[in-house]
């Protein structure tokens, strides 16, 4: 990988982390609602994942969006202001933090409905079988959603339809409270893959290079062969599940342990290392991370809510009002 | 009595029934370790434990489908469903299933569960997140749909539902959980499919029913103020549902609206109304009003969700129209 790549991933993870820092002040401060939650210490995922995609790839993930809405290229403005529900947010304010999505992009959403948008990645990939294009979909999710029957039931019509998806579970070890093994059958998501034919694998998901390589891996095996594939990155929130959760069900050690693997920190460390980056060039993508935060927060900030027209447009394509 | 919330008045009838009947256990997402996610099984995992109060996997037809097969062999399982937009996941059990295996097999079983459910908008959650969409549990014959609108109602309520030999749902308002009321201490049950007077008045009836009781209790405040005495029907059950106190009142008052948080084409008023008609046409002095949720998927922003919902002015101006 080239050195301004290597730069721009380092980039997108701080300037996710910062984009969630000052969403989550927000918050506090009554000016974002709703459910928001935060993708902190997940960064590499998303990051290596989606710099492995070509744009003719599509991406579709669970309510945790707004690390990968960004490394999809939607800008930090239009994030934020979607979290501040303003018209010049992607969803038009409409959506909120749960559902951050830009066809443009080929970014097709932020989905609230656990596992709900399993099938729906399928179909994605249907359209593109359909349309006889070798485009592959990438449908991100949780370990939790891999409970649900909409994994199974999407899994199994991939496989058996021969659809172009890349499934990816983010294993962070909890649904909400719920610690994998007291969920799931199995500890290791990727098994679940074996019951359907598919081919699978688990990666570091905190080392953003490994889920780099195993993401372009997987992303050529699903293009080329026409077959799905499960991808298993483990990796852990730092933060509650969502904003106030008492975080009861795991010991603030466990967290800390975590907090010490820092996917922004081990990345830095290797292009140090590796003499890719100085100090000094990576302390200035970290400011220039901050000030397009900054620079969003007063965009969204500035921008307009939507007017009240908007209540009762997009309910139907072929006429307002019905 | 004591003044409790909502939130402590639920939880209280849970623990009495769980005292009370061994056969009775909670199963559901996040209501042990976490405590429930609006709080109201705090304590009972560590008083009952995990055999008593199941955290399941992400997997509501499991959890309702298992809820079903543990009634029909005589238990009195407690399926809550985390929030009511997560039932569309698991509609089979809930309105092809469990409201029919009795009568489908000629009476030879029971099933005998009460299914939690929050719904309700308000909090910028999203058009998947946010609904009412009580009407449409209430279609279905072998189903009891309760939402109750106070914390003492929420206490009877519940109880009689975990003790009837039929499947109920049970639906809460996420808003609602800190509205205090008057609750009677221990064993205190209201009877299932009956309405309820909440507030005696002479001038038009407000039939309604969970967070439109709470809205309209407020309008009646304000009309109150203008010389206008509503009087109150508060449904608590969809179905089966009671029409004799709202007969009553409006054969009394002749003008009516109904208020419901959910969307008005096919909901709790078009229900209501058509009832009133057949039954009581000769009695209207002035056309029925609705007072409902816009025709919209509810939105994010605030501004627009408030605008979606209906709200107390709406129902006094509604009110003001029937009384012209
Ligand atoms: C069908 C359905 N059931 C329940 C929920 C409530 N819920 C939202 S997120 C969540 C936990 C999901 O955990 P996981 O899939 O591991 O994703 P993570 O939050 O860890 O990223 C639950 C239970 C939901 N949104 N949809
Ligand atoms: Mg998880």
């Amino acid at each position: 990988m080239n050195k301004e790549k290597l730069l721009r991933m380092y980039y997108e993870m701080v300037l996710i982390r910062r984009v969630e820092e000052r969403g989550a002040e927000l918050y506090q401060a009554g000016k974002i609602g709703g459910f928001m939650h935060l993708y902190i210490g997940q960064e590499a995922v998303s990051t290596g994942l989606i710099a492995a995609r070509e744009p003719r790839d599509r991406v579709i993930t669970a309510y945790r969006d707004h690390g990968v809405a960004l490394n999809c290229g939607i800008s930090a403005n239009e994030v934020m202001a979607e979290l501040l529900g303003k018209i010049t947010g992607m969803s038009k304010g409409k959506g909120g933090s749960m559902h951050m999505a830009s066809v443009e992009k080929n970014m097709w959403g932020g989905h609230a409905i656990v596992g709900g948008h399993l099938p729906i990645a399928a179909g994605l990939a249907l359209g593109d079988q359909y349309a006889g294009n070798d485009n592959v979909t990438i449908c991100m999710f949780g370990d939790g959603a891999t409970n649900i029957g909409y994994f199974h039931e999407a899994l199994n019509l991939a496989k058996i339809w021969n659809l172009r998806v890349l499934w990816v579970c983010e294993n962070n070890q909890y649904g909400m409270g719920t610690a994998v093994e007291r969920a799931s059958a199995v500890d290791e998501i990727r098994q679940k893959a074996d019951g359907y034919g598919m081919k699978s694998e688990r990666v570091d998901g905190m080392d953003v290079m490994k889920m780099y390589e195993a993401s372009q891996k997987a992303i050529q095996y699903v293009r080329e062969t026409s077959q799905p594939f499960l991808l298993e990155a483990v990796t852990y929130r730092f933060r509650g599940h969502s904003m106030g959760d008492p975080e009861r069900y795991r010991a603030q050690e466990e967290v800390k342990k975590w907090q010490e693997n820092d996917p922004i920190g081990i990345f830095r460390a290797y292009l140090l290392k590796e003499g890719v980056a100085t100090e000094a060039e990576l302390d200035s993508l970290e400011e220039q991370a901050q000030a397009e935060t900054d620079k969003a927060v007063e965009f969204a900030e500035a921008s307009p809510e939507p007017g009240m027209e908007e209540l009762f447009k997009d309910v139907y394509v072929e006429q307002d009002g019905w | 009595m004591a003044r409790i919330t909502m939130r402590e008045a639920i939880s209280q009838a849970l623990m009495e029934e769980m005292d009370r009947d061994p056969a009775v256990f909670i199963l559901g997402e996040e209501v042990g370790v976490w405590g429930g996610t609006y709080a109201v099984t705090k304590g009972f995992y560590d008083k009952y434990g995990p055999e008593r109060v199941k955290d399941t996997p992400i997997a509501e037809n499991a959890i309702l489908g298992a809820a079903i097969g543990a009634a029909m062999v005589g238990q009195r399982p407690i399926a809550e469903l985390m929030t009511i937009n997560f039932a569309f996941s698991a509609m089979d059990y809930i309105v092809n299933q469990a409201p029919k295996l009795r009568y489908m097999f000629g009476g030879q079983f029971k099933v005998p569960m009460v299914i939690r459910a929050v719904g309700g908008g308000g909090r910028q959650l999203g058009a998947t997140h946010s609904q009412t969409p009580d009407a449409i549990f209430a279609h279905f014959p072998g189903l009891i749909v309760v939402s109750p609108g106070t914390p003492a109602d929420a206490k009877g309520l519940l109880k009689s539902a975990i003790r009837s030999d039929d499947p109920v749902l049970f639906i809460e308002h996420a808003t609602m959980y800190q509205v205090r009321g008057e609750v009677p201490e221990g064993e205190y049950l209201e009877p299932l499919g009956k309405s309820k007077i909440q507030r005696p008045g002479k001038d038009v009836t407000i039939v309604t029913y969970c967070k439109g009781l709470e809205l309209s209790m407020k309008a009646a405040d304000q009309l109150s103020k203008e010389g206008i005495e509503a009087e109150i029907v508060d449904l608590r059950t969809l179905r089966p549902l009671d029409m004799t106190p709202v007969l009553e009142s409006f054969k009394k008052t002749n003008r009516a609206v109904v208020v419901e948080e959910g969307w008005k084409s096919y909901g709790v008023g078009a229900e209501v109304v058509s009832r009133i008609y057949e039954e009581a046409f000769d009695y209207a002095d002035a056309p029925i009003l609705r007072v409902a949720q816009k025709e919209v998927p509810l939105p994010y922003n605030r501004t627009l969700e408030q605008a979606a919902l209906p709200q107390v002015a709406d129902i006094v101006a509604a009110v003001k129209e029937v009384l012209k």
